[in-house]
């Protein structure tokens, strides 16, 4: 029995870590947006909390959390209060299957433990897949719950646009399973170790790179981040789907809107970037200091995670937003063949040239 | 419980997961409460009502919306479906073979024709 318990204790400290670190990283994205944003329009960004607004996120989160919880007339109150709850759980527990560093196994008190990955299941991109999803729901009943005409259009809207990329997303990643053969992102990560030709953008028998730019596009739309981001299309629908929401449940959205940032830019890297692989292999410690290798591997895999971040940033300074049947139209009609054809390649391809 | 045990391991790995979902969850109820018990609550009548750029809100809010979005919808369901029967056979694919390649090409001309249909007869256009 007392494995079991120092198993608990080492998984309690593990998912601390883990949504501590992601809880933070979005806490400091919204300064960074706003600095990156700033200065791509030649201002400073915020200034005044503490230097360099470096505290800003700090005064936001505190504001709203004293700010008053207000349930509109005529909302359901129920589904108001569980759809801000509905659309930050999925968003968070998607990081239990991204492996931020090497395959690594201790040994803790008689007790295997992987320090790197909560959980390496055999499943786990279908499992991102499917808790992604749900998010969805938060948004449509946030909507359709506050009993205002925006709100409802917004979540409308909103659910339209995720179901759509939803599928190009799944479209996207089939190639890169063709490839590697197995829906463990740890696995996945591990067929593309060596040097960066080995990463499935670039990898042989057919490089995935259109895959990526569909999944990475779709993941956008997803996230509902500009160019795409029509459900909460603040010039025509005010704030979409929550319009109506204040307080700590107006910052639960917000909440989850990063972190699913986050956790798509966790899956382009693994997928298609190698993961916490280095672009070559002497660019990873190696030789004497081997065992310090999950240090320069959790390195470059927060490294590619923040470039993916900054795209985002860099997206919504340069691109104009899209109209509503613009958006459908290059969903369905552009998105998903190139998608279905990247799949048809890569098999044929894959079974010509088989990998190793 | 030592970890070769198969069926324990594999019970194991979910046994994470559904912490990590408890904890998440545990998360965001004890905020939401903790938030709630030290806000202030002064509501009023026009507070509490709906957003309308000011003026006061007419007709019900839960309008009849167009039936575009249920034909997305169901088009989603529909491929998403066949998408989820691509994935097992992505994952062997290695292991089997030309039949494999064959029988898949058939599925996604299938996949396909349903497309051209549903393109023909307009139902992936918005207006």
């Amino acid at each position: 029995m007392v494995e079991v318990g120092v198993k608990i204790v080492l998984s309690l400290t593990q998912i601390a870590v883990v949504m501590g670190v992601v809880l933070l990283t979005v806490m400091f994205l919204t300064l960074a947006e706003r600095k990156v944003l700033g200065w791509m329009q030649d201002r400073m960004g915020p200034m005044e909390v503490g230097p360099y607004g470096i505290l800003q996120p700090v005064a936001d989160g505190l504001k709203l959390f004293f700010k008053e919880d207000i349930v509109p007339a005529g909302a359901n109150k129920f589904l108001f209060s569980m759809a801000p709850l509905l659309a930050l759980v999925p968003a968070l527990i998607g990081f239990a299957v991204i492996p931020f560093g090497p395959d690594l196994t201790v040994e803790v008190f008689g007790v295997q433990f992987k320090p790197f990955v909560i959980s390496d299941i055999n499943v786990g991109i279908l499992y991102i897949l499917a808790f992604t999803s749900i998010g969805a729901y938060g948004i449509i009943l946030g909507g359709w719950a506050s009993n205002s005409k925006y709100s409802l259009l917004g979540g409308l809207r909103s659910a339209a646009q995720v179901i759509s990329y939803e599928l190009n997303v799944g479209l996207a990643i089939v190639g890169v399973l063709l490839l590697a053969g197995s829906l463990s992102l740890v696995k996945i990560t591990e067929a593309q170790t060596g040097w960066f030709w080995n990463w499935f953008i670039f990898a042989p028998p057919f490089p995935q790179i259109f895959a990526f730019v569909v999944y990475f596009i779709s993941a956008v739309a997803e996230t509902n981040r500009l160019p795409f981001d029509l459900p909460e299309a603040e010039s025509e629908l005010v704030a979409g789907f929550f319009t109506e929401y204040s307080g700590m449940r107006f910052a639960f959205f917000f909440l989850a809107e990063y972190a699913n940032m986050i956790l798509v830019s966790c899956i382009a890297a693994a997928l298609f970037l190698g993961g916490w692989n280095a672009p070559a292999p002497f660019l990873q410690f190696h030789g004497s200091l081997a065992h310090l290798l999950w240090l320069s591997a959790t390195i470059w895999f927060a490294v590619k995670v923040y470039f993916f971040l900054f795209l985002f940033f860099w997206l919504r300074a340069t691109l104009p937003r899209l109209r509503y049947d613009q958006l459908m139209r290059f969903g369905w009609k552009v998105m998903l063949p190139i998608a279905l054809g990247n799949i048809l390649i890569t098999a044929i391809a894959a079974y010509l040239f088989p990998r190793g | 419980m030592t970890g070769s045990e198969p069926l324990l391991d594999y019970l194991g790995r979910y046994f994470s997961i559904v912490l990590f979902i408890g904890i998440a969850l545990a998360f965001g109820v004890v905020t939401l409460l903790i938030s709630y018990l030290v806000q202030p609550k002064y509501p009023e009548a026009e507070k509490l009502s709906p957003y309308e750029c000011g003026s006061e809100p007419f007709s019900d809010a839960r309008m009849p919306f167009p039936v575009r979005y249920y034909i997305f919808a169901m088009l989603f369901v529909i491929f998403d479906i066949e998408v989820i029967f691509l994935y097992p056979w992505a994952v062997v694919f290695d292991k089997i073979g030309l039949v494999g390649l064959v029988e898949m090409l058939v599925f996604i001309g299938l996949f396909l024709m349903a497309y051209v249909y549903a393109w023909k007869k307009g139902a992936l256009e918005w207006d």
